[in-house]
């Protein structure tokens, strides 16, 4: 019988990791994402795994390539200024179909910012985490025993899908400690024909491959490509809906601006404020249909962010004028209190009015 | 075919029958034989990964039999330490040119050197960026006319061009390397040596190998072929003398790491096994 572990939320990504089938890490030295690195560098040896510590984030994702090519389970983890490095690599592995894991432990910035937990990454992960039309699947965990989850999870759907797959942490939730069920280690992974492992002579050579010089195969690529966006669109959306089933003010939080406003909504339900939270655990896709659940009773969506406002564009496109958004928010590496947030449902109730 | 008739010439197996899109003149044509050559005779095609990196050679992925991996610009050496690191019984080679190797990818470069990664590296010189027409490149020399050094390259803003192998030399990962060039018959016999050296020492393990070659690009220098391996032979062999940079083996050592063992012999803690003794 599995026993639950008190784990840091790094320690856990890792650990999870390297159950979901993982075994090679390439990474480079960042706050805070740090004693995820350490872990691999302590565990890998032990598991017949590889821990290379690169020589920049920029040869880190590209090894990531490397072994996401030659077939292999991978991962690399990052802190937002090291992410902006691997834009390139990202984006070289969304035009190649390949898969792998991204963590991104997010701190605040931008520039070299701070060390403290942020959420100004999501518009990177989401819209433009490099060059060119793609997209990653990205995983907004927002407890410990959910990085552990979707870093397990993200493997799955990175080899299903071909596609490069993020985990958008922050320094709150990667240093903090909770109570973890680990899932079990996998023994069988999915078979890759398309990886250039050596063709041994069976069958025709395999090609990694990003360059199209001929505008219309590269058309016709990154179109059949949408199209499988289009599946994962509809296959994958993942959130929370919490206190929503009558809630006037909804809230829209994701990862650990999300526990901060749970606990603005169970004390604004004190008071008797029909306040609920929507929790976004797939930022792309993000989750529509979380929404449209919601929108016969929102009277408000007020979105509390660790950043000067991002993911409150996709909240306004999703509600396309038939319920106002409204946005909170604190940056550079604070952590709204669950006080400031209820002030704002208290004036969004009060400005709905009964 | 008679009898008598037996083939002495053919195109390798390891070279695919498609038409490569370098122009006339190109010395890729001749190198990328050689690799394939070798390929072949070696008996490897089934294990080989070769690593072709943004530059001309990039389309090469086309053109080599084995599995074939395109990478960013200047990323090789990364792509091709992972690749090496899954599947340790493969053979790795990477086939880059000058700007990709020793400009934007020079870090990538030097770490995989110094972490002794056993692949084989093919390093095209040609002292300037051939698939963006022309530019100049870090191993441009002192006042050559490019297209961005138009009055000749000026040293005291532009730099000095880096001799890659004499700076790799200095590295205790590294196993072996060897310029060489294939202006002439002699010259792409040896250079068919070196590149086959190259790659049997990546299946006996004996560490990481680069084979720079000094070559040409008649198209951007604006010369004939001829004219300029001409050109090549009186200008860049002086900058870029021809022979062995470092041969562990030759040295008396089995590896790259036996060498750099003896080379910190004096260090204690890089010997913890000398603890004691």
């Amino acid at each position: 019988m599995a026993e639950k572990v008190l784990m840091k939320g790094n320690e856990a990504m890792a650990e999870s990791a390297i159950r979901a089938g993982c075994r090679f890490f390439f990474g480079y030295p960042i706050t805070p994402q740090t004693e995820l690195a350490a872990y691999m560098s302590k565990q890998m040896p032990k598991c017949g795994g590889t821990y290379l510590q690169a020589e920049s984030e920029i040869a880190a994702i590209n090894m990531v390539y490397g072994a996401s090519a030659a077939g292999a389970r991978v991962m690399t983890s990052s802190s937002s200024p090291g992410i902006s490095l691997k834009g390139e690599g990202i984006s070289y592995m969304a035009g190649c179909d390949l898969p792998g894991v991204i963590v991104n432990v997010q701190r605040g910035g931008p520039g070299l910012g701070g060390i403290q937990p942020s959420q100004s990454d999501y518009w990177q992960a989401t819209r433009a985490t490099g060059h060119g039309d793609f997209q990653i699947m990205v995983y907004a965990p927002s407890t410990v025993q959910e990085m552990a989850d979707y870093a397990y999870l993200a493997f799955d759907k990175a080899d299903e899908y071909r596609i490069p797959v993020m985990i958008l942490a922050d320094g709150m939730l990667g240093q903090m400690m909770e109570p973890v069920l680990m899932p079990e280690p996998k023994d069988e992974l999915p078979e890759k024909p398309w990886a250039t492992t050596g063709h041994k002579n069976e069958r025709k050579h395999n090609i990694v491959d990003s360059l199209y010089l001929t505008p219309d195969a590269l058309e016709r690529l990154n179109r059949e490509r949408f199209e499988r966006y289009e599946v994962i669109k509809a296959n994958e959306q993942r959130a929370e809906l919490f206190m929503c089933d009558d809630a006037e003010i909804v809230l829209v939080a994701f990862g650990a601006s999300a526990r901060i406003a749970r606990s603005a909504v169970v004390a604004a339900r004190e008071q008797g404020i029909k306040a609920g939270l929507i929790r976004p655990i797939t930022l792309w896709p993000f989750p529509t249909d979380a929404f449209e659940s919601v929108m016969d009773t929102a009277r408000d969506f007020l979105v509390v962010e660790m950043n000067m406002g991002q993911m409150v564009e996709d909240v306004r496109l999703v509600s396309e004028g038939r319920v106002p958004v409204e946005f909170f928010g604190r940056t550079g590496g604070i952590i709204p209190t669950p006080a400031e947030v209820l002030k704002r449902i208290e004036a969004a109730h009060e400005r709905v009015g009964e | 075919m008679s009898a008598e008739e037996k083939v002495v010439f053919e195109r390798p197996h390891a070279l695919l029958p498609v038409i490569t899109n370098y122009c006339p003149g190109c010395p890729h044509g001749i190198v990328h034989r050689l690799v394939a050559e070798t390929i072949d005779e070696l008996g490897i095609e089934g294990e080989t990964v070769g690593v072709a990196p943004v530059g001309c050679a990039v389309t090469s992925v086309d053109f080599f039999g084995c599995d074939m991996i395109e990478a960013a610009h200047g990323r090789a050496p990364a792509v091709a330490t992972a690749v090496k690191r899954v599947h340790p019984n493969n053979v790795v080679f990477a086939y880059q040119g000058d700007g990709d190797l020793a400009s934007i990818g020079m870090a990538e470069t030097v770490h995989a050197a110094t972490r002794g990664e056993n692949i084989t590296v093919i390093f095209i010189n040609n002292a300037i960026y051939g698939m963006t027409g022309g530019q100049m490149a870090p191993t441009s020399l002192p006042h050559q006319i490019t297209q961005t050094s138009p009055y000749g390259r000026d040293t005291t803003t532009a730099g000095f061009p880096i001799r890659v192998s004499e700076l790799l030399s200095s590295l205790d990962g590294v196993a072996y390397l060897e310029r060489v060039t294939v202006d002439s018959p002699k010259n792409v016999r040896k250079a068919k040596k070196a590149i086959k050296k190259a790659f049997q020492n990546q299946i006996d393990g004996v560490g990481y190998s680069l084979i720079e070659v000094v070559s040409t690009c008649p198209t951007n220098w604006g010369l004939s072929p001829q004219d300029s391996f001409n050109w090549m032979r009186e200008n860049m062999l002086p900058y870029y003398p021809l022979g062995v940079y470092k041969d562990v083996v030759a040295d008396g050592f089995a590896n790259a790491a036996e060498a750099a063992a003896a080379r910190s012999a004096d260090c204690p803690v890089a010997h913890p096994e000398k603890a004691g003794a």
